[in-house]
């Protein structure tokens, strides 16, 4: 049913329908409205989950280790610092291989303290071993919420996933969405059917240290899950779009590709923005296209080489900087190897950090400065401040 | 009544010869019965018994990092709650994942009033690492990081009061207990399970590696750690102190401290009275605070 919402309250909606058994958080700006309303939920009997109201971020996804070692289901989110501090479990959750879903209201991370939005939190842990999935609007943080469970509880896959939104932008952000009903979740989902648990009838030991003799097959599991998550992704965001009306089957997606001579690549919500600034380019004679990425991890080489296809320039706009590095931004190298042997050109603009905004006519100007030739550099740095 | 008979830790484990904590483990799990979920810290403990794909428990056992085991222990609580289920979740944790690294999740885990108990194996020192000290670590005891030398005579600081602590979160029960004790061992872990909230228990392990002693003497030391007052065996209940250990004839500290490498240097290369005064002064503290002494005269 189609509803005015708060993106907050949309992924609350979302965790309602999934039903964890377990959830637990810690507040932070701005992922506080998501954990608020499923205590609402919780207060109400709305929900019947165990609801555990804890200390930390670390102690959160701590909390939400056990509880999946336990063969429940369940549900955490968090935003920036809370995420890096939990950042020694997330790794750690990965490895285990248990199949936890947490929302990521992407935000800045300090120093200087900064509450508003980019990308930087969860990028930093692209290494972490967590599918990372990145929603444009509020309709798609909220069922990206529902193909995450699919995949990850997939007894072929058994990785975390985190779902990202940029914080403010989409979190505190009222758009029309369409909340399934709890029939057809049911259907889509399944009910919860852990891969192995701790069972004092059935005794494993989890988490045991690994020699040099072991771990390195132990990582390469890990990669090769990531890998097959892939095809998974695609599998399940077909069923959901043959379902729901709304096809995640891309873990790319393209906008006025078919001609486009310099395209854009970006992820979250800045590419509304740039669907409508790439609108007005073109009728200015500037053949622009988009190709938004949907899932950073794993990282979609293949589909970004097709879709880029052709293309002589790609602008990859970055909220998220890899301080120190050639390019500045963390997706353009991965979009230039990519892309590597077409001849294709690829720059990074590392843009809208900590909050600042992103216009069409930013847009536009990067599109004219990739064309230049002219990349790998921040974008509208305020010259009289440094 | 626990199944003393039963045994849920298993040999063929790594641990050192007269290792305290491997000692402890076999008795807690005793206590604990075989309708146990354990989990662990990083530390001796888990590197000693859970070598992939080896494993000495057979209970289920998780182990996730350093200084989360209550976290840990609290999800699962939580997920039992939800599944209907009645395990006993015991978390068995080195004093340094214990008293300093784990504080904010034990915490945590103590105020939201979990159905766990909470064990830490004392063995006053991060032993897996190579003896380093720990907020555990007894007044002037030579550690890595508390080395004795020409300017000082060992950790500076006194052992922390955990279970004071922990008592103080409202905590139903909290104990300590000592491996030279087995069935002292074996009957505070079967009452600790079968209470409804967050216990506690500290048991003192000696490690003949951190401490510097022969393994043969584990148990002896333990001994003498108690007849010295410098470890107490009581049990608090909702706050209250009610059982302590009482000693008919408590000994100077001194007995205790020289059969142990890490006091070395308080005898040598001359006696340091004014240091070993100090020990002295806890143990008589102790003996004062919890009542132990049976003989109001000492000799």
């Amino acid at each position: 049913m189609m509803q005015i919402m708060e993106g907050s309250h949309a992924v609350a909606e979302a965790v309602k329908l999934i039903k964890p058994d377990v959830v637990s958080a810690y507040p932070i700006t701005p992922q506080t409205h998501i954990v608020e309303r499923l205590a609402e939920m919780a207060a109400d009997g709305e929900i019947d989950s165990e609801y555990v109201c804890v200390e930390s971020e670390f102690s959160a996804l701590s909390v939400c280790l056990g509880a999946s070692a336990a063969g429940s289901r369940v549900y955490s989110a968090t935003s920036s610092q809370g995420l890096i501090l939990m950042a020694e479990v997330v790794f750690n959750v990965a490895g285990m291989r248990l199949p936890i879903v947490m929302s990521i209201a992407n935000r800045a991370i300090g120093a200087p303290l900064s509450i508003w939005n980019d990308q930087q939190d969860s990028i930093a842990l692209r290494d972490s071993g967590w599918i990372q999935l990145y929603a444009e609007d509020v309709q798609e943080m909220s069922d990206l919420h529902f193909l995450a469970y699919k995949v990850s509880e997939d007894h072929d896959i058994l990785l975390p996933s985190f779902v990202c939104f940029d914080g403010f932008i989409l979190s505190h952000t009222y758009e029309p969405v369409d909340i399934p009903t709890q029939e057809e979740v049911d259907a889509f989902l399944g009910p919860y059917n852990a891969y192995q648990m701790l069972d004092a009838k059935n005794p494993i030991s989890m988490g045991m240290y690994a020699t040099p003799d072991y771990y390195l097959e132990f990582r390469y599991e890990n990669d090769a899950a990531m890998v097959r998550s892939a095809e998974a992704l695609k599998v399940a965001g077909k069923a959901f779009g043959e379902q729901f009306g709304r096809d995640y089957s891309g873990l790319v997606e393209s906008y006025k590709m078919e001609d486009a001579d310099v395209a854009f690549v970006a992820l979250g919500s800045i590419c509304g923005t740039i669907k409508d600034a790439i609108d007005e380019m073109r009728e200015n004679g500037v053949k622009a296209g988009l190709v938004k990425i949907r899932c950073y991890r794993p990282f979609p080489a293949e589909e970004l080489r097709a879709a880029l296809s052709g293309v002589g320039t790609v602008a990859v706009l970055e909220k998220n900087i890899s301080l120190g590095s050639a390019m500045k931004g963390a997706v353009g190298p991965e979009v230039k190897d990519a892309m590597d042997g077409t001849g294709t050109a690829v720059f990074s603009y590392v843009a809208g950090l900590g909050g600042r905004d992103i216009r069409k006519r930013d847009v536009a100007a990067i599109a004219d400065l990739a064309l230049k030739g002219e990349g790998n550099m921040f974008y509208g740095l305020r010259e009289e401040l440094i | 009544m626990a199944d003393k008979s039963c045994e849920l830790f298993d040999a063929g484990h790594r641990a050192c010869g007269g290792c305290g904590p491997a000692l402890a483990a076999r008795l807690i799990m005793k206590g604990a019965g075989a309708n146990t979920i354990v989990v662990a810290s990083t530390g001796c403990m888990e590197v000693f018994s859970t070598p992939y794909p080896e494993t000495a428990w057979k209970v289920p056992w998780i182990h996730s990092l350093f200084e989360n085991a209550a976290a840990v222990a609290s999800g699962i609580d939580s997920a039992l709650k939800k599944q209907g289920r009645d395990e006993h979740i015991v978390c068995i944790c080195g004093d340094g994942a214990t008293f300093d690294i784990g504080m904010l999740c034990i915490s945590g885990a103590f105020e939201r009033g979990h159905n766990i108990t909470y064990i830490c194996y004392d063995n006053e020192a991060y032993m897996n690492t190579g003896i380093q000290r720990s907020g555990a670590t007894p007044y002037d005891a030579d550690t890595t990081t508390s080395p004795a030398g020409k300017n000082s005579t060992g950790n500076k600081t006194r052992k922390k009061d955990l279970p004071a602590i922990l008592a103080a979160h409202g905590a139903p029960y909290v104990a300590t207990a000592s491996t030279a004790y087995p069935n002292d061992i074996i009957n505070k872990v079967d009452k600790a399970v079968n209470i409804e909230g967050p216990c506690y228990i500290q048991i003192q392990t000696p490690c003949c590696t951190g401490w510097g002693f022969d393994g043969a003497k584990t148990v002896e030391i333990g001994k003498m750690a108690i007849a010295s007052g410098l470890w107490v065996n009581y049990e608090m209940e909702n706050g209250v102190v009610t059982k302590v250990k009482k000693l008919p004839m408590r000994r100077p500290v001194e007995d205790y401290l020289k059969t142990q490498k890490r006091f070395r240097h308080l005898f040598r290369p001359e006696r340091n009275e004014a240091e070993i005064a100090k020990i002295q002064a806890i143990a008589d503290a102790n003996a004062e605070k919890f009542g132990i002494d049976m003989n109001i005269e000492k000799k």
